[in-house]
């Protein structure tokens, strides 16, 4: 019985530019059981919009997938010809992105743009290709649907613009949703019934799959959560585990500079130094640079992602050293 | 009296919305819309409609014969007997602008449309496919660009002959490269933006994605260079019969009719002045019903 989804296997992807190589996506595993909302956080740049690229394998043209697999269902996708994998988008497993202003075909009727995905998956007349798209639009809560069904993007506000990009990726019941920063653009109660909805799919029998700088979010509706530093999965657990018990450097970090402002403290505090330039990497530890705990260790050799404690998982020396203790 | 004011402009905006967001459109509608939004356009368009019909009616128009002759009133100036004034040849200047439009018109909408297939489509392949494909088409345009278009269209009509065939296809091949430019520009900004990755992602194909979400984006910018090759189609075959390549005497075209007349120009001015005015009433009657069909088309340009 296989009840994940989704099954990330040390996935690489290699980005070639006019100088050399980089690897946005290091070394990447990672699990979506059937059911779950699963989320990714990390700064800009840390590789969370490509790991999901490579899951839907749209790459930018320079970049490509050496090592590691991905399965969908059990079933090994990275190896399959372009046909199929586009058979496998739209119908499998889908996504929506952060802009739903300009992710919308300005000149199509909105109704027309989710149809086309039902005409593309399955064979179905136009009739009931649009019962199947209204039907869809009362589903993620668009009012009126009969009315919007005619109208151009230009005339939707943010919020139904997104709920008709979800609209869109959801019409054919992928397996598989990943949402990539889905609330970013949105205002903070179009974000609450946006992630409702989510769970509401998820509900309905849809992995969710979201990717987040923002922690409230994750915290909000994620099951499990992996944390990622320039390429690398840092840490994971499950929610409740992560968020009680952060335990790499980074992920503190992160949580310090929420709390500060929670706490009402007058500084904001936060991680010192940016993210690492993926041309100039460190030598060991990649966060060794930004660390307070740094030692010597950490700058010549990258840990391994160890267990700490059943299903939570760290990279980091610190945390190995405490159990040697 | 202002609340019964406001609630009319209301119920107005509401009647707006429910005309944009409305059903399907009958062509009916459309042109109801456009007259209401940009009455230049429909105006311009039954402007061309009579043109249309006066061209394929000519014979019925007129009394005189396309051709016909008539050595002793050569010249003579606009009269009621001859609306327009005689030419050289004591031919009937308004007879032979009607009979010249037939001419005139499909020599300025035949090439500008195939020109505007041919390019887009090319510089849709070349924008969106890139590569090899790109490199090869864009080169071929670039040789194109690289001669005067009247040389180049001199000389393809040299190899071909004349005919009015051979003029479509040479105004069409002269043409092509500019439309290709610019569709290709317009399709490499496109072909980076979110929708079309959206429709990547519900499993698009390449070609259709060309087809239905790149090339209806770029309509603005092939209505107006539509609108701008028609004219310059008429001038160029004006040029090329001139040079005795393209249409030929004693047949009428009003780019012919122009070249004939110059000779005369100081003492009877009308037998340039009427094909001229002519070339420039078409010119801006598809430029006008361009820029109202942009307005209408593109859900982008109207009016909230």
């Amino acid at each position: 019985m296989n009840d994940r989804t989704l099954e990330v296997r040390n996935l690489n992807v290699t980005i070639r530019t006019d100088r050399r190589e980089v690897r946005p996506v290091n070394d990447v595993s990672l699990d979506v059981l059937a059911g779950s909302i699963v989320g990714i956080v990390g700064e800009s740049g840390c590789g969370k919009s490509m790991t999901a690229r490579a899951v839907m394998g749209l790459l930018p043209y320079s970049g490509k997938v050496d090592g590691g697999t991905v399965r969908l269902c059990g079933r090994e996708i990275t190896a399959l010809p372009e046909k199929e994998r586009r058979k496998l988008r739209g119908s499998e497993i889908s996504m929506i992105f952060q802009e739903p202003m300009t992710s919308l075909n300005p000149v199509i009727k909105v109704g027309k743009q989710v149809e086309e995905t039902i005409r593309l998956h399955t064979e179905c007349s136009r009739e009931e290709a649009k019962e199947k798209t209204l039907a869809m639009f009362r589903e993620v809560e668009i009012p009126e649907a009969e009315t919007r069904y005619h109208c151009y993007p230009h005339q939707l506000s943010g919020g139904l613009r997104q709920r008709v990009m979800i609209a869109m990726a959801m019409v054919c019941k992928p397996k598989l949703l990943i949402a990539d920063e889905p609330t970013t653009a949105l205002d903070v109660t179009v974000e609450a019934q946006i992630l409702n909805l989510l769970e509401h799919l998820r509900d309905a029998g849809t992995s969710v799959l979201i990717i987040s700088h923002n922690l409230g979010v994750i915290a909000r509706v994620c099951d499990y959560v992996y944390v990622m530093y320039a390429g690398r999965i840092v840490e994971q657990a499950a929610t409740e585990v992560l968020f009680g018990r952060p335990t790499h450097p980074y992920t503190r970090g992160l949580f310090r500079s929420v709390n500060s402002l929670r706490e009402g403290s007058a500084t904001l505090e936060t991680i010192p130094g940016v993210v690492p330039n993926l041309f100039r990497l460190p030598a060991g530890c990649s966060f060794s640079l930004r660390c307070g705990q740094c030692g010597a260790n950490c700058e010549k050799n990258m840990p391994e992602l160890l267990e700490t404690e059943p299903d939570h998982r760290v990279r980091c020396f610190l945390t190995e050293k405490e159990d040697a203790e | 009296m202002l609340r019964t004011k406001q609630k009319r402009t209301e119920q107005a905006a509401d009647l707006r919305l429910q005309s944009q967001i409305g059903e399907e459109e009958r062509f009916g509608d459309l042109m109801r819309r456009m007259a209401r939004e940009n009455k230049t356009a429909v105006i311009s368009f039954f402007v061309i409609i009579l043109m249309v019909l006066a061209a394929a009616l000519a014979p019925l128009l007129t009394p005189y014969e396309e051709n016909g002759m008539d050595l002793l009133h050569r010249l003579s100036a606009p009269s009621t007997e001859h609306l327009l004034g005689t030419d050289e040849g004591g031919r009937d200047v308004l007879t032979r602008l009607l009979f010249g439009a037939r001419v005139s018109l499909l020599i300025g909408v035949v090439p500008a449309l195939l020109s505007l297939i041919l390019g887009a489509v090319l510089g849709a392949i070349a924008g969106y496919r890139g590569g090899i494909a790109d490199a090869v088409i864009m080169r071929i345009a670039d040789v194109m660009l690289a001669f005067p278009s009247m040389l180049l269209a001199m000389v393809i009509m040299y190899a071909l002959g004349g005919g009015i065939l051979n003029v479509f296809l040479t105004l069409t091949l002269v043409n092509w490269a500019n439309v290709a430019r610019v569709v290709r520009a317009q399709t490499l900004k496109l072909r980076s933006s979110e929708f079309v990755e959206a429709a990547q992602i519900i499993g698009v194909s390449r070609n259709r994605i060309m087809r239905r979400h790149i090339l209806p984006n770029c309509l603005p910018t092939l209505l107006v260079l539509f609108t701008l090759n028609i004219p310059a189609s008429i001038l160029t075959e004006s040029s090329l019969s001139f040079l005795g390549l393209g249409i030929q005497p004693p047949n009428a075209s009003w780019g012919l009719m122009i070249n004939t007349g110059r000779q005369y120009l100081y003492n009877t001015p009308w037998l340039c002045f009427a094909p001229g005015a002519a070339i420039m009433l078409t010119m801006l009657a598809f430029n006008f019903l361009g820029n109202g069909l942009l307005d209408v088309l593109d859900p982008r340009m109207q009016k909230q």
